[in-house]
């Protein structure tokens, strides 16, 4: 597909350079009808990925990315979308397997979907009142109850800090490369008693 | 038959061995408390708690390679009312410890649980907001086994110590039950 396909129907959209495969800024106003027409037009019938995104400085903050492959002509195209007040429109209406990916971008960065037909948390329990994925978020991260009352009351046990010193993403000093998740040591305590 | 004193008493052959058949015939005195360890020990009926790799070898361990049933311990149950013996195979997530809690909750009392494999006895890698930080945070853990996952000859390894703990357990006949400590009694 050319991009002055996608380009001359949307003219808010523009292109984005990339190693591997064309991508585009698309407006979130025209997300939908971009998204109907490289499915019904240009055969792009398969919603291979969503994701969301936590740019931290820029504006806007958050953004979602779209891989889309079309089967008949073994191609792909990404679509990044940003999001307006933390808010992208759904397409799990033109793809239902975009319903557990928003899900999950939700879950984890707070964007909402808007017209999701069901805009819950799906790895997180549902009062859980965080999004573990935002930049600010503390690997180890931070106490709250757990989500069952009863069981928090027979084993006092809380959601907790996880210990990160001697675990897999802490440098023991010294600068660790930009590109790798790292943490710092923020609560190693063993003196708690078990159970 | 010739130099076999356990032999020669099955058969009721006077010994100079074992019992004295003349005073106690084939009476076999013991402790009830070791009677009764003994009858458990050899029937732990697992529930296995699988709940992320290591419930792969758990299943290796169940399978005809491995043979778990060679101790006993082959019954494995998917509802709680029917074991007694959790193995917590895999990393608990703060989502799934309630459950794994209620099903420690609705196993019948006498109870075990084993922690297999760093995750389930420690969080293992899982250093993060999701994970547990081992289950023994919800439930009493009996037994921990080492490795990311561990081999079957491990559980199996594992298993056999728990047996050898229910054996040396004292006090079998009491137990508690919602607070009240309950005496079996052995009808004569
Ligand atoms: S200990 Fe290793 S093999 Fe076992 S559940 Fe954890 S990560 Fe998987």
């Amino acid at each position: 597909m050319e991009a002055a396909v996608l380009t001359d129907r949307f003219p808010r959209t523009q292109v984005l350079a990339s190693q591997d495969m064309p991508t585009y800024q698309v407006a979130g106003e025209d997300l939908v009808e971009t998204v109907r027409f490289l499915r019904d037009a240009q055969g792009f019938d398969l919603l291979a990925d969503l994701c969301g995104i936590d740019w931290k400085d820029r504006t806007p903050r958050f953004g979602v990315v779209i891989h889309l492959l079309s089967t008949t002509h073994k191609e792909y195209v990404r679509l990044h979308v940003g999001a307006v007040n933390d808010a992208v429109p759904s397409v799990s209406s033109l793809h239902p397997g975009a319903n557990w990916h928003e899900r999950e971008a939700f879950d984890m960065f707070g964007i909402r979907f808007e017209g999701h037909p069901d805009p819950r948390r799906i790895l997180m329990w549902d009062a859980y009142p965080y999004h573990p994925l935002r930049k600010e978020f503390p690997l180890a991260g931070i106490e709250v109850p757990l989500p069952a009352a009863d069981v928090a009351e027979v084993t006092g046990q809380t959601v907790e800090p996880a210990p990160m010193m001697g675990g897999p993403f802490v440098s023991p000093g010294g600068k660790m490369s930009e590109g790798e998740p790292s943490a710092l040591d923020q609560s190693w305590n063993e003196e708690k008693p078990k159970a | 038959m010739g130099g076999c004193p356990n032999l020669r008493q099955t058969t009721m052959v006077k010994s100079d061995f074992g019992y004295n058949s003349k005073v106690e015939g084939e009476v076999i005195v013991t402790r009830a408390d070791a009677v009764v360890n003994w009858v458990r020990s050899h029937s732990v009926w697992p529930m296995p708690m699988g709940l992320a790799c290591c419930a792969i070898e758990l299943m290796g361990a169940g399978g005809s390679r491995f043979d778990i049933s060679r101790f006993g311990m082959e019954v494995m149950r998917f509802s709680p009312r029917q074991a007694d013996c959790m193995i917590v195979a895999g990393t608990v997530t703060y989502k799934m410890a309630e459950v794994v809690r209620r099903i420690y909750d609705q196993m019948a009392e006498p109870k075990w649980v084993v922690a297999m494999g760093a995750c389930a006895s420690t969080g293992g890698m899982y250093r993060s907001y999701a994970t547990l930080q081992g289950v023994d945070n919800i439930v009493p853990v009996d037994i921990y086994i080492s490795g990311c996952p561990p081999r079957p000859e491990a559980l199996l390894d594992g298993m056999m110590l728990l047996q050898e703990k229910i054996r040396q357990e004292g006090g079998s006949l009491k137990r508690t039950f919602r607070g009240r400590t309950v005496e079996t009694k052995i009808v004569r």
